[in-house]
């Protein structure tokens, strides 16, 4: 007998006491849980965002798109970063104002080359205002999910209101499992000295946020 | 479940020793406490929690009176996903899969997020005893790992150490495992946090292989959940080629949906945040980002017996969120240690012996390490009733009964010290039918208080060898009652 037949018998014969005729999923679970947290405007939703991600010590910016080019050109020098590293499908624009060499991610790429990127660059797919977290999903302007990871700074663009939800039931209903998904709230961070926390081991140190058309 | 922490003295010796370690104590104080207090800030903003808490246990019951379903579902989605599902009824089939997988790619060393059912089956030392080299990525592992210590936290298993001590296991044997600690290394967070960055990052540029665990699995789609914080996640999940995570059986939820719940519960209770800084979410394989081979390894490894007792098997709802250790008054004093298994604290109390068996004596003595003060229960995000299941195991252990162990019914004898316990039951229940014996027998006891011993003689000597005896009060309470009416006499 194989061990996947021995675990199922296990079980099997374990459940003798429930019930054939037990409840459906459908039925199994109460949620009355909220969908949402409190009621806000777009603009308070987004200031919420805000709130919560310079909480985890995210820097958050706001522009329209013809601010953009300029902000994140700002950006990247006040950082001193010399490349930034580009997912394939970010908009031509929003780096035109940038001097910074552009380091495209391949498939030959190794992440030794990577690493040595100062920066990133990327859109967003999802963010929920009650927890600061931005979801990416490896669409084409955010690129591998290695990309976001080797360089000390990532820069991320949202789209405000269209890729802002409330609250993180919300984003789960906008997202697709079968795409591997990144959640990001605030800079990389450890807790593990003395439960102090310090940003910054293995993933970006910095986060910036960047809100686009929300002001 | 690993020989790693067999061997070790039952629980009441143990937190004897861990009682007297005051630096000990003093690390696990603050902690705790720091954690307890953020904790609760944080459920204290979501005022639908009780309705969460509701709805996840309500999921975990569900999937569990189902798991045979749901398990084969997600089988077939991880499959038709890429991923490739290998079964492992016990510790040592687990590690044999694994080392096989690992030495198919011919590698010889990988890298490992934190993960607790490897840390269960032992798979590190399984893994060196085949020349393959395990590094733990997560800092607080990595701590563990360098001082060849034990965890002591399901969260942050360094917790016993502070940061002068980690200072000095950076510097002493960083060396020994890779890139040393960088000089004049002190013992400042940011500095100890970036050592461990420069010393970790070579291994994550050239890993072939990694090794994961996962906090949920979603049957529907064949999802991998990993919730982290520093990127180490992040970095085995998606650097490497291979990645064979290692889940016990219970981690499945049925539906995407479900991870509403638990994504809003878990950090909330373990880390005291919103959010934790970094989630992924894999489903197989994923053309052109991350790994070419997944390999899924599901665990039984005792939970199939635990799901057999129908008190026990709420243990199996444990999202492993380490709540109940904070809060927990036995924990805070004793450490992780004492517990004798990976999984310390109240919870452990209740699914090591569980997963284990009762017949070790580290395991017979783990249901008896709590005060039953029922903190563990109220913070629980998944409300599992740890007094219930202890009180249960409890009975198992002095009464002995039906059980299930590897599969098979069996009927488990009282495990050894117990008969005394028994017999002083069996007294107690003479005593307190009999009204004159018990009026008797406490006149007497209160007028030779003086003479009590601090300790009792013979076979009650176990019992007081882990408990200060109650003192007497110079009066029986119901001759105070009557002499005094009922305290009326007394006021005047």
């Amino acid at each position: 007998m194989s061990s996947r037949e021995i675990v199922l018998g296990r079980i099997r014969r374990a459940l003798a006491d429930v019930p054939a005729g037990d409840h459906a999923y459908a039925d199994a679970v109460t949620r009355d849980y909220l969908r949402e947290h409190g009621t806000r405007t777009r603009e308070e939703t987004a200031a919420l965002l805000a709130e919560n991600l310079s909480e985890y010590r995210a820097v958050v910016h706001r522009t329209d798109a013809d601010g953009l080019p300029a902000l994140l050109a700002r950006l990247l020098t006040e950082r001193g970063a010399t490349s930034v590293l580009v997912p394939p499908g970010l908009p031509a624009d929003w780096l035109g104002a940038s001097e910074v060499t552009r380091v495209h991610d391949r498939a030959a790429s190794s992440a030794y080359e990577l690493e040595k990127a100062d920066s990133v660059v990327t859109g967003c797919a999802v963010a929920i205002a009650e927890t600061g977290t931005l979801v990416l999903d490896g669409s084409p302007d955010q690129g591998r999910r290695r990309i976001t990871l080797m360089p000390d700074h990532h820069i991320c663009v949202v789209h405000v209101p269209d890729q802002l939800v409330s609250s993180l039931p919300q984003a789960l209903e906008r997202l697709d499992p079968a795409r591997p998904l990144t959640w990001i709230s605030g800079p990389s961070a450890t807790s593990d000295i003395e439960l102090d926390r310090v940003e910054g081991v293995h993933g970006p140190r910095a986060l910036e946020v960047v809100l686009l058309g929300g002001r | 479940m690993s020989g790693t922490f067999l061997g070790m003295p039952a629980f009441p010796k143990a937190a004897r020793e861990a009682v007297g370690d005051e630096r000990l104590r003093a690390n696990l104080r603050h902690a705790t406490h720091t954690i307890r207090d953020k904790r609760a800030r944080a459920v204290g903003e979501l005022e639908d929690w009780e309705a969460l808490r509701e709805a996840g246990k309500q999921i975990k019951d569900h999937t569990l009176r189902h798991l045979d379903r749901y398990l084969v579902q997600l089988e077939e989605a991880v499959t038709a996903a890429g991923g490739i599902v290998h079964w492992a009824c016990d510790a040592a089939e687990a590690n044999r899969i694994v080392a096989d997988l690992v030495k198919a790619t011919g590698e010889t060393e990988v890298v490992k997020v934190k993960s607790m059912a490897t840390q269960e089956i032992g798979l590190n030392e399984a893994l060196e005893a085949e020349g393959i080299r395990a590094y733990e990525t997560d800092l607080a592992e990595l701590i563990v790992q360098l001082a060849d210590d034990r965890p002591s936290h399901i969260l942050v298993p360094a917790i016993h150490r502070n940061r002068g001590e980690i200072r000095d296991i950076f510097h002493d044997t960083m060396k020994n495992w890779g890139r040393p600690a960088p000089e004049g290394l002190t013992d400042e967070p940011a500095e100890l946090a970036e050592a461990a960055r420069l010393h970790l990052r070579e291994k994550f540029l050239r890993a072939k292989v990694a090794i994961s665990g996962a906090n949920f699995m979603v049957a529907e789609s064949g999802t991998l959940v990993v919730v982290e914080s520093e990127g180490n996640g992040r970095m085995c999940l998606t650097l490497p080629e291979t990645l064979i995570s290692v889940v016990g059986v219970e981690k499945v939820v049925p539906t995407w949906r479900d991870l509403e719940v638990f994504l809003q519960t878990l950090p909330r209770s373990s880390t005291a945040e919103r959010m934790n800084p970094y989630t992924s979410t894999w489903t197989g394989t994923i053309d052109g980002d991350g790994p070419t081979a997944f390999h899924l390894v599901l665990l039984d490894n005792g939970r199939t017996d635990t799901l057999a007792d129908e008190v026990g098997r709420q243990a199996l709802r444990c999202i492993r969120c380490s709540a109940c250790l904070n809060v927990c008054p036995v924990y805070e004093r004793a450490g992780g240690h004492a517990y004798g298994s990976v999984y310390p604290g109240p919870i452990g109390a209740i699914l090591s012996p569980q997963l284990r068996g009762t017949t070790s004596e580290i395991d017979a003595s783990l249901p008896y390490a709590s005060s039953l003060c029922g903190a563990c229960y109220d913070v629980c995000p998944v409300a599992i009733d740890i007094p219930e299941v202890l009180v249960h195991l409890r009975e198992r252990v002095a009464q002995g009964g039906p059980a299930v162990t590897r599969g098979e019914k069996v009927v488990l004898r009282p495990a050894r010290g117990h008969a005394a316990e028994r017999a002083a039951m069996r007294a107690a229940r003479w005593v307190l039918g009999s009204p004159g014996v018990l009026r008797t027998g406490q006149r007497f006891a209160a007028r030779t208080r003086r003479l009590h011993p601090r300790t009792l003689p013979g076979p009650g000597r176990a019992w007081s060898a882990s408990r200060d005896l109650p003192s007497m009060p110079a009066e029986p309470f119901r001759d105070w009652w009557q002499r005094t009416n009922g305290g009326k006499g007394e006021a005047q």
